[in-house]
């Protein structure tokens, strides 16, 4: 019952907010979303309490949804640990950004419309986690899509957004085709879709081997192949990662719920899902790996540059996904699902405060004009720098404490550094050098971010500078919330998600199993060398350096950025006029979306041309209905020259007629 | 020239089909009047009245005479319809020629 109604009050919640938004009005559309996510959110933290230190899980399943020959699909709820911190993830943050959109949205019109849309997303997403089977994930998976289309799109009469949202969707499509041939592989290798199912007969299958696109494939290794390149597109992976940039032209909220904190991690949660496929999987988990790595660098050197306060955090958001997946390439599935959980609250709460900072410059969004305003929304600065700090992983090491990014982020590196460790671990040394490099390049651009946005002079229009204001109480309170979690989430979790300073007995009764490499409470003590060895083992086991380094590099971004945007004014101005290749290189994104325009956009759309202008216009239409139409024209129009309207015409049809009939019967007769 | 190049059937035969065929073609060439028309028919029914005759008088079989003597009672009483309809008609379009006959058209 508990669970049921996490699930189904924000369903409900939309619903309501939905079809009766005119009558009940907009607060009555607010109020009772609003209502309805908070309960779902308190609820998930009891249910998070109960399955992650009670140690307790189960499934239960609601109806059948799917019953045809031998493919069956349940509609279930499957609780254990994983899914008790997305759950706790998804619903704390929908709920503070919720109210935090009584604040943000107070001035638009279509706030039930809005609404509504935000609870189905957390409905939606809430089904993606709390699934048994894949089919129910891939529901899910793409009711989050369609969210996040309606979402991005809210805007809709601005052409950016419409554009944006769009190119969100068609983006995930071409994942999404990846996912759903992984789904129909797993079927076809299981005869089933069933996690438990499925996973425990993945040592029987481990020797199969599949045909697919004229190339054999061991059949792990394709599924677990096929599900990635889902997670590609739905967590902005480099390749298909160019919808989440665009995806800013969504309201902040959005981009804060879907486009931080909980849809775009789906596909870490995916893969941390499906882990023993992974692990059955070595090629494609070093490729997990190397993808992640890349596209945390790459992600980190665009956001370096980039000018619109939201597109800098949209990177960080997709090089710390990078980080999340190589995690979860080299085995280390707990620091994925950390830094998941860090990461949601923290990365919430820049892109809110950005959301605050807009508010107060009248949407404002280019960093390039503004500047010096931390007196004037203080609050805001406050809770950005405690933000900025766990993003950049600020804390001691060696010791237990830090903001939380330090916790989630330096265990990644170290979890890279130990699957590197014995040499025959390519792709995770690469992880860990790239990691620690992004790291330096993180701290880079969150301090640009602040310096820009609240130090120096202010650069915009004055007149924007008199109106600016601090933010209402309903924006304020879900920044403080969310500075909570990034303040204590590391210091408080560490210990049960990753096994912090050597407690992996608590890290394995948290998990519970829910993951491999954490053990079941009973065998706490047989797992405990397993664990250790996926990076869950905790500080000691490390050489020196490999602790302190990412804190120097963390410490190394910051100097020089406050030596670029403090210090020396004008560099930002300087960079601009000068303009390096490297400059223009990083600022247009590596050109991938011209890349993309010109190979890949400009194909499709030749394609839909031909098969618009002549496939559908030309053959289809032209032979078919306007076909027959102007057939039908012809034709009657040359029948109609034989209704002359003379009198002798008409005569003379009818004497042939009559010449020929007895021609006919004569004949006849004869013969 | 023999003696006795006797008049047979099949020479009242070819005189009316003659007479049918100008009627006929009295109908479709004429461009000019719709006396011409009625007079055509006239011409139609003769060569048909002569076909009755003709063979009435070969198989000696009254009942063909006596189907000419209706017909010329039915062309003649179709003239003075036709005739009658014609003047109308003059009097309502005020021309009678075949060209500008063509109401029926669709």
């Amino acid at each position: 019952m508990l669970y049921k109604v996490i699930l189904f009050a924000p369903l409900i919640g939309a619903l309501i907010a939905g079809l009766f938004g005119k009558r009940i009005g907009d607060k009555g559309a607010q109020s009772v979303t609003t209502g309805l996510l908070i309960l779902s959110a308190i609820l998930s933290w009891m249910a998070f309490i109960k399955v992650g230190y009670g140690h307790s899980s189960f499934e239960v399943d609601l109806l059948r949804y799917v019953d045809v020959g031998d493919f069956k699909a349940n509609w279930a709820i499957k609780i254990d640990t994983l899914t008790a911190v997305m759950l706790v993830v998804v619903t704390s943050v929908s709920a503070l950004v919720h109210v935090y959109s009584w604040g943000y949205m107070k001035d638009d019109p279509g706030k039930a419309r809005f609404f509504s849309y935000l609870s189905y997303f957390t409905f939606a997403m809430l089904m993606l986690v709390t699934s048994n089977n894949f089919i129910q994930l891939f529901f899910g998976w793409e009711g989050v899509g369609v969210a996040s289309y309606l979402l991005i799109g809210f805007w809709y009469k601005k052409p950016s957004a419409n554009a944006a949202a769009i190119k969100a969707f068609v983006t995930n499509r071409v994942g999404d085709v990846g996912l759903a041939l992984g789904i129909f592989t797993i079927y076809l290798v299981f005869g089933s879709v069933n996690y438990d199912t499925v996973f425990a007969h993945i040592h029987d299958k481990q020797d199969l081997v599949l045909p697919f696109l004229g190339m054999e494939f061991g059949a792990m290794e394709l599924i677990a192949g096929l599900l990635f390149i889902g997670a590609m597109g739905k967590s902005a992976q480099f390749v298909l990662h160019v919808w989440l940039p665009d995806a800013m032209e969504g309201p902040t909220p959005v981009s804060a719920l879907i486009h931080a904190a909980t849809m775009v991690t789906a596909g870490v949660f995916l893969v941390c899902r499906a882990a023993p496929i992974y692990d059955a999987a070595p090629h494609v988990a070093a490729f997990v790996t190397i993808l992640g790595a890349f596209t945390a660098f790459f992600a980190a050197t665009v956001g370096l540059v980039q000018n619109d306060i939201k597109r800098v955090i949209a990177f960080s958001t997709c090089s710390q996904l990078g980080y999340m997946f190589f995690a979860a390439g080299v085995g280390s599935y707990d620091a994925a699902m950390f830094h998941l959980f860090t990461h949601a609250f923290f990365k919430a709460l820049l892109f809110l405060c950005a959301g605050s900072v807009i508010v107060a410059l009248h949407h404002e969004q280019d960093m390039r004009k503004m500047g010096g305003i931390h007196k004037l929304i203080p609050v805001t600065y406050i809770f950005m720098i405690i933000g900025t700090l766990a993003l950049t992983g600020v804390g001691i090491p060696g010791t237990s404490i830090g903001f939380a990014g330090f916790f989630s982020k330096d265990a990644i590196i170290e979890a890279a550094y130990a699957a590197g460790a014995g040499g025959h671990n390519a792709p995770a040394v690469f992880a860990f050098w790239m990691g620690l490099i992004a790291a330096g390049m993180t701290s880079f651009y969150s301090w640009r971010l602040l310096f820009m946005t609240f130090h120096g002079r202010f650069r915009g229009d004055p007149e924007t500078l008199k109106h600016a204001h601090e933010s209402p109480l309903s924006m304020t309170v879900p920044l403080a919330l969310l500075a909570i979690g990034a303040l204590f989430a590391g210091l408080f979790m560490a210990k049960q998600f990753i096994g912090f300073g050597g407690s992996a007995e608590i890290s394995n009764g948290f998990w519970n199993g829910a993951l491999p490499g954490t053990g079941i409470v009973e065998h706490a003590a047989d797992a405990h060398g397993a664990a250790a060895e996926h990076g869950g083992g905790g500080h000691h086991d490390f050489p020196l350096w490999v602790l302190w380094a990412p804190f120097v590099v963390t410490l190394g971004g910051f100097i020089l950025a406050w030596l670029m945007y403090i210090r020396n004014d004008g560099t930002q101005k300087r960079i601009n006029a000068k303009g390096g290749m490297l400059y223009n290189f990083l600022l247009n994104k590596w050109y991938i979306d011209e890349l993309y325009e010109a190979t890949v956009v400009r194909l499709v759309r030749k394609l839909g041309d031909l098969f618009w202008k002549i496939g559908d216009v030309k053959i289809i239409d032209g032979l078919g209905p306007n076909g027959f139409a102007a057939m039908a024209l012809a034709s009657g129009k040359r029948l109609s020259k034989f209704q002359s309207g003379y009198l002798y015409h008409y005569a003379f049809v009818m004497l042939v007629g009559l010449a020929g009939l007895v021609a006919y019967i004569a004949m006849k007769a004869a013969g | 020239m023999s003696t006795s190049m006797s008049i047979g059937l099949s020479h009242y035969l070819v005189v009316a089909a003659i007479l049918f065929t100008i009627g006929v073609f009295g109908i479709f060439v004429n461009r000019k009047n719709v006396i011409i028309i009625l007079m055509s028919i006239e011409l139609i029914l003769l060569a048909v009245n002569i076909n009755f005759v003709a063979f009435a008088t070969h198989s000696g079989d009254i009942a063909g005479q006596v189907f000419a003597l209706f017909i010329l009672t039915v062309a003649a009483a179709e003239a003075a319809v036709g005739l009658a309809i014609l003047v109308v008609y003059f009097r309502n379009r005020g021309d009678i020629a075949v060209e500008d006959i063509n109401l029926m058209k669709g």
